[in-house]
């Protein structure tokens, strides 16, 4: 469990997060949405120890952050940050072993390269082990770096637009995974997602980010509403619901919309 | 997936690992080759068999060898030939990380500024008549503090956390050009017979290698490099991005300033024996991550070892140009780094 405590978080005037306070469960999939800037990556970076808030808490299970001693409190976290590019001449094995980095000696081990086959294998990129990294389109390298991250055998796995450059079948093959295996290994799962119906669809927990605040959490399906999407985006959305209860949203394209005003009338 | 697929990349990886060890071994001989050849150029000219009889010796294997060329070769040839392997090995390997801390293909000690300083640490202590030691030592001794004293500068914006690396190198290079003008200033209030006097330092020589400074070169580089291997992963890991480093568990601030401390304390050793020796350092990282990639396994062995043949060839070159004539070895390495270095960008561009 991942516990928040009255986070107060500011660069300047700008106020990133102001007296947050939540708390992520184990084995449940927490998805953040809110608006560009607002401050969903740096809120992981406080996370990871990487940005030293200003004020508040943060604790995993009953243990505090300590900032002048990082590295066990990372040791448990698989993060993912937002950027994908990869300008590195290594092959797409060697990426994903670095992901066990501690475990890493000079002459590596057949069960240490395995494993990170293995982890290609499970999201089907196996034929990809030997490429230059330079040569993957940006879905591959950003399918490499969740594989990265999952070698880490994280406690605490943290996906920063995990799916940003995915085509539909790499968003199932990565998500289902996800869930499957935070249910299963009981991690506490977090990621940022820009996508409404990704997040309805995934999240056990949403929570929604705007201005410092945290202006709901909870079941999608509780939390989502048109109300909340023009709060959070300025934007009047149409919510429909599934036979599992599970809203999707869509925008309707403005200049059609006017031209069925204009001809109404 | 099928295990057989899975065992069969595993294959791949390891022959391809054999592949960039058979890298290593092979320029391992072709560096021994020249080193042999940099041992038998010279004014009196040796035969390869007779400098090989007398390594062989040197080795302790029973060889016949004449005198005089054993004489030749253990007391005036094999200093400097094995400081040129050291000191080229030292500024490759120096360029590499540079490189690699920097995530910039273009950083080196040299354009940071450490050689700049170096010189004009030297030409001060040739100008101060070296306080009234021995020349020999006060002024290795003051090129040595002045390039510890810029990378000291540069340790320091290191260790803040809002600098980034592109700052980091514009720092480097303002104080490469401090250090220039201020050497120049010192080149330009000293005597005509001073002012050569630095300038020749400055050409960067290995004639003035000893049994003595190659000893201390050789353990202080042996010392910086097994540091350096042990890191190797996590200097891998670096160039993925700081961020991305974080994320893997590597402290970055701290590896930062290890390595950069390492790196300058080579650097300022090779320098403050040898002078001036551009170009390497920027160019034998590049051929290295050319020929087996950036893991640092192999990459920062290569780097030494491309390094130690590019100035080793240098040496042979600088002695057989005019027969007769030693050029400093330092102009020599310049002047085949630089349309070595534009036919790499041009190839670059046609990828
Ligand atoms: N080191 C920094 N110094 C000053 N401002 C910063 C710093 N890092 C981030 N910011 C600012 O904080 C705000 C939040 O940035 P952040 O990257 O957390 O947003 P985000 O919610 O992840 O946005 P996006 O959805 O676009 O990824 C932005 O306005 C950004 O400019
Ligand atoms: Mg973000």
């Amino acid at each position: 469990m991942l516990k928040v405590r009255n986070l107060s978080l500011a660069f300047g005037d700008l106020v990133l997060a102001d007296q947050l306070s939540f708390t992520l469960e184990a084995g449940k999939t927490h998805v953040i949405i809110g608006p560009n800037g607002t401050g969903k990556s740096s809120l992981l970076k406080v996370l990871f120890g990487d940005i030293k808030p200003q004020s508040g808490e943060v604790l995993f299970d009953s243990e505090h952050l300590d900032y002048r001693n990082l590295n066990p409190w990372r040791q448990r976290f698989g993060y993912m940050p937002q950027d994908i590019r990869l300008d590195i001449g290594l092959t797409v094995l060697e990426v994903v072993l670095l992901g066990q980095l501690n475990a890493l000696s000079l002459k590596l081990a057949d069960s240490l390269i395995e494993k990170a086959l293995k982890a290609l294998d499970q999201i089907g990129l196996l034929h990809l082990a030997q490429r230059d990294v330079r040569t993957l389109s940006g879905g591959q390298c950003q399918m490499i770096l969740f594989a990265q991250a999952l070698m880490r055998n994280p406690k605490i796995l943290m996906l920063d637009e995990p799916v940003s450059a995915l085509d539909l079948h790499f968003q199932q093959v990565m998500l289902d995974h996800l869930d499957q295996q935070t249910h299963q290994q009981h991690w506490v799962s977090v990621m940022i997602l820009h996508d409404l119906n990704l997040a309805a669809q995934y999240a056990d927990n949403l929570l929604v980010l705007k201005g410092g605040k945290l202006l709901a959490e909870g079941a999608p399906a509780e939390v989502l509403s048109a109300d909340l999407v023009e709060e959070v985006y300025g934007v009047k959305a149409e919510l429909a619901y599934d036979q599992q209860g599970i809203p999707f949203v869509r925008t309707p394209r403005r200049r059609l919309m006017q031209q069925s005003v204009s001809l109404a009338s | 997936m099928s295990s057989s697929t899975l065992s069969e990349t595993l294959h791949q990886q390891r022959q391809q690992e054999s592949r960039r060890g058979l890298i290593l071994i092979g320029l391992s001989a072709i560096l021994l080759s020249s080193f042999v050849m940099d041992i038998a150029t010279g004014p009196s000219l040796l035969g390869i068999s007779d400098v090989v009889n007398v390594l062989l010796k040197l080795l302790g294997l029973p060889v016949e060898v004449s005198g005089t060329a054993e004489v030749i070769v253990t007391n005036l040839r094999l200093p400097i030939a094995l400081m040129a392997l050291i000191v080229g090995g030292v500024l490759g390997v120096g360029g590499a990380e540079m490189q690699t801390l920097l995530n910039n293909p273009m950083a080196s000690p040299y354009t940071l500024g450490m050689a700049a300083a170096a010189g004009f640490g030297a030409a001060l202590m040739l100008y101060v008549g070296s306080l009234g030691f021995n020349a020999e030592f006060a002024v290795p001794i003051g090129a040595f503090v002045c390039c510890m004293l810029s990378a000291g500068l540069l340790f320091g914006l290191a260790m803040m956390r809002h600098i980034t690396s592109g700052q980091l190198i514009l720092a480097g290079i303002a104080l490469l050009f401090l250090f220039q003008s201020l050497l120049s200033l010192v080149q330009f209030v000293s005597s005509p017979e001073l002012s050569q006097q630095i300038l020749f330092w400055l050409f960067g020589s290995l004639t003035k290698a000893t049994w003595l400074n190659v000893g201390i070169t050789a353990g202080v580089t042996l010392v910086c490099m097994l540091l350096l291997m042990r890191d190797a992963w996590k200097l891998t890991a670096l160039r993925l991005g700081e961020e991305r480093a974080k994320s893997l568990g590597v402290n970055v601030a701290q590896l930062r300033l290890k390595t950069l401390i390492l790196v300058a304390v080579m650097t300022a050793t090779v320098t403050s024996f040898v002078g001036i020796i551009g170009f390497i350092g920027i160019v034998a990282p590049n051929i290295a991550r050319m020929l087996v990639g950036e893991d640092q396994r192999y990459f920062l062995p290569l780097s030494f070892l491309v390094g130690a043949f590019l100035l080793s060839s240098a040496s042979v070159l600088s002695k057989s140009l005019v027969p007769g004539a030693l050029f400093p070895i330092g102009i020599v390495t310049a002047i085949i780094g630089v349309p070595f270095f534009f036919w790499m960008i041009i190839g670059k561009r046609a990828h």
